[in-house]
């Protein structure tokens, strides 16, 4: 016992002598969780419309101001050219052209087959193009309903109700957020106690520490200790920022939150011990660390839902243990999920737990 | 209590092709100062490790302080000290916490360690240095302070590989005069090194060529052996013949 609390002393006093990883551990947090959530957006904005208006109608001045009015959509010119439009939507200038016919106002309602507003939409960027020609259609289909529902009585629009469950504003910010607290563990959490045992390798210092009677698990524990302290230092830097930067507060219990986050840690810095124990330089230590962040970060749902993957791929999820950590936060932060309501995930997370850091306590050798 | 405290049979270390320590056979004996010589490359920092639990052997026995090398390595680290070529203290961390890092790790309690380390800087005439940090010492300080961080918990065996390497003459010589000082109150000091004239401090010296140990006697009668006026002569007839690392 003794020998573990003179570890862990030594371990943050280290710690507190290096003249980046404190500033590092507190400054890190703070500025991704306060400008990430800005940048890493996949909601659509500012779509440039350029409308070919032939028309040059009431209607079609209608449907111009309500594309103007749309905070997604930027028109950015109405011209009487098709083809001018479309050299630039090639430039890259618009995003989306919308057409309207000659006449379509005077035949909308008379004839029997009405004339089409026809819409282009550049879909290098999938997403954008997507995105964009649905905001733009549901923007015209408004002003059509508006005008229709002078002539008769229910709004096309009433006719349909949309919800977006656990997330109203369907804002993608509160869909990264929990990604991004992710993010923040693997990389304190997992990188720093790596390199920290594979830096004693370096200077030589595990040696001395391997020619005394150590037990392998004491050295492992205290090595880590201070950076699983740490990791819930950095989950509730990462909540508060959340909360008063961006106003989210977890629908259920915090207890889940942190719960999840110790065993998440726990995982995440046992891997990483195991793999410093089979480097013997830093750079190694580092690219074999990027390789596994790679399939962590890609993988496992942090950015792009697991149901959308191909089916091999989400089997292979299964053995990622960052993707049941995401599952709970966002299911808690969402959904106000209980701990009970996840308990696999949980059980998952503990028997990722148990798993790597007895891994790291045998691959260990004082003697070789 | 047994008179000899390290007792090694054939002992191998192999490294692929590659024979680092070639079936070695010797004894030392408890409070004896042994000098364990040979030239860069011979085996001698291989068969240390081995000797030490830091490395297994490949074949052959070996027991210190009464346990056996194979199987008994951390009980062996209960009852030695090591310093290394290298030096492989905290530079981060300053003397004084250091020492108690280590007498903390090698189970003293809170109390034993404060005499300890009061003792030991008393004894290196560090009292003043125990809160400069390591990194900042010069290279013959440090020495001192892996030899006493090494002793810190009295171990029957030290092993010291290539302790004065780079040293001046000066600290060289209180360095030596540490480890008689040590020998004298009954601990066994096991020492490589490269100085002839450090050799002729050994109660008894072996010499290792090519991995295999050469001549082992007391440096008077190893002279006598080898008609040679002083242990350089004696080192450099062995050496001569070596085929690695010249």
């Amino acid at each position: 016992m003794r020998a573990f609390i003179v570890l862990v002393q030594k371990e943050f006093l280290q710690i507190k002598r290096n003249s980046f990883l404190p500033r590092l551990i507190i400054a890190f947090p703070i500025l991704v969780m306060l400008l990430m959530p800005l940048i890493m957006t996949m909601d659509v904005r500012n779509v440039n419309v350029a409308v070919v208006d032939l028309d040059r109608s009431t209607t079609s001045r209608r449907i111009e101001s309500h594309i103007e009015a749309s905070k997604f959509l930027v028109l950015t010119q109405v011209s009487a050219e098709y083809q001018s439009a479309l050299k630039e939507l090639e430039q890259g200038a618009i995003d989306v052209i919308v057409q309207i016919p000659e006449h379509f106002e005077r035949d909308m309602m008379a004839v029997a087959s009405p004339p089409r507003i026809s819409i282009t939409a550049n879909a290098v960027n999938a997403t954008k193009g997507a995105m964009g020609m649905q905001y733009v259609m549901q923007t015209i289909a408004h002003s059509l309903n508006e005008l229709r529902s002078t002539k008769s009585p229910a709004k096309f629009s009433d006719m349909i109700t949309v919800d977006n469950r656990y997330n109203p504003t369907l804002n993608y910010r509160h869909y990264m957020i929990p990604a991004l607290m992710i993010i923040l563990f693997i990389l304190i959490c997992g990188f720093l106690p790596a390199l920290s045992i594979v830096g004693e390798k370096e200077s030589g210092s595990i040696e001395q520490i391997n020619v005394t009677p150590l037990s392998r698990l004491t050295f492992t524990l205290a090595k880590l200790t201070p950076y699983w302290l740490i990791g819930l230092f950095v989950v509730t830097v990462a909540m508060l920022v959340a909360y008063f930067a961006y106003g989210l507060v977890p629908v259920g219990s915090v207890g889940a939150i942190y719960l999840g986050a110790i065993l998440f840690i726990l995982t995440i810095s046992g891997f990483s011990l195991t793999i410093a124990n089979f480097s013997e330089t830093m750079q190694q230590t580092m690219f074999v660390m990027f390789f596994f962040i790679m399939i962590f970060m890609l993988m496992s749902g942090l950015l792009t839902p697991v149901d959308s993957m191909p089916e091999w791929a989400q089997k292979f999820t299964t053995i990622l243990p960052p993707r049941y950590y995401v599952e709970i936060l966002r299911s808690v932060y969402l959904k106000g999920s209980s701990i009970a309501e996840l308990s696999t995930n949980f059980i998952a997370l503990g028997s990722f737990a148990l798993i790597f850091n007895t891994l790291a306590a045998i691959t260990y050798k004082k003697q070789a | 209590m047994n008179d000899i405290i390290i007792s090694v049979s054939e002992l191998t270390k192999r490294f692929g092709n590659f024979t680092a320590v070639d079936r070695i056979s010797f004894d030392v004996r408890r409070g004896e100062i042994f000098g364990f010589l040979g030239a860069n490359g011979a085996g001698k920092t291989t068969a240390m490790r081995m000797l030490c639990g830091l490395s297994y052997p490949s074949s052959g026995n070996g027991v210190v302080a009464g346990y056996d090398v194979l199987t008994e390595g951390e009980k062996i680290k209960r009852h030695i000290g090591y310093m290394s070529q290298r030096f492989s203290l905290y530079n981060d961390l300053t003397v004084g916490e250091n020492m108690r890092l280590f007498a903390g790790i090698y189970g003293l309690s809170r109390k034993q360690t404060e005499q300890r380390i009061s003792e030991l800087l008393m004894q290196l005439n560090f009292s003043s240095e125990r809160n400069t940090l390591v990194s900042s010492l010069p290279l013959g300080w440090k020495q001192k302070l892996s030899f006493a961080i090494a002793s810190i918990h009295k171990p029957e065996v030290i092993f010291l590989d290539e302790p004065t390497g780079g040293v001046d003459p000066v600290t060289r010589r209180q360095f030596w005069e540490m480890i008689y000082e040590a020998a004298e109150k009954g601990t066994t000091i096991f020492v490589t090194t490269h100085y002839m004239d450090e050799a002729e401090y050994c109660s008894r010296v072996s010499i290792m060529v090519d991995g295999k140990i050469r001549a082992l006697d007391t440096p008077s009668r190893l002279k006598q052996q080898f008609s040679a006026k002083s242990m350089d002569e004696v080192f450099r007839t062995l050496a001569r013949g070596a085929e690695r690392g010249m």
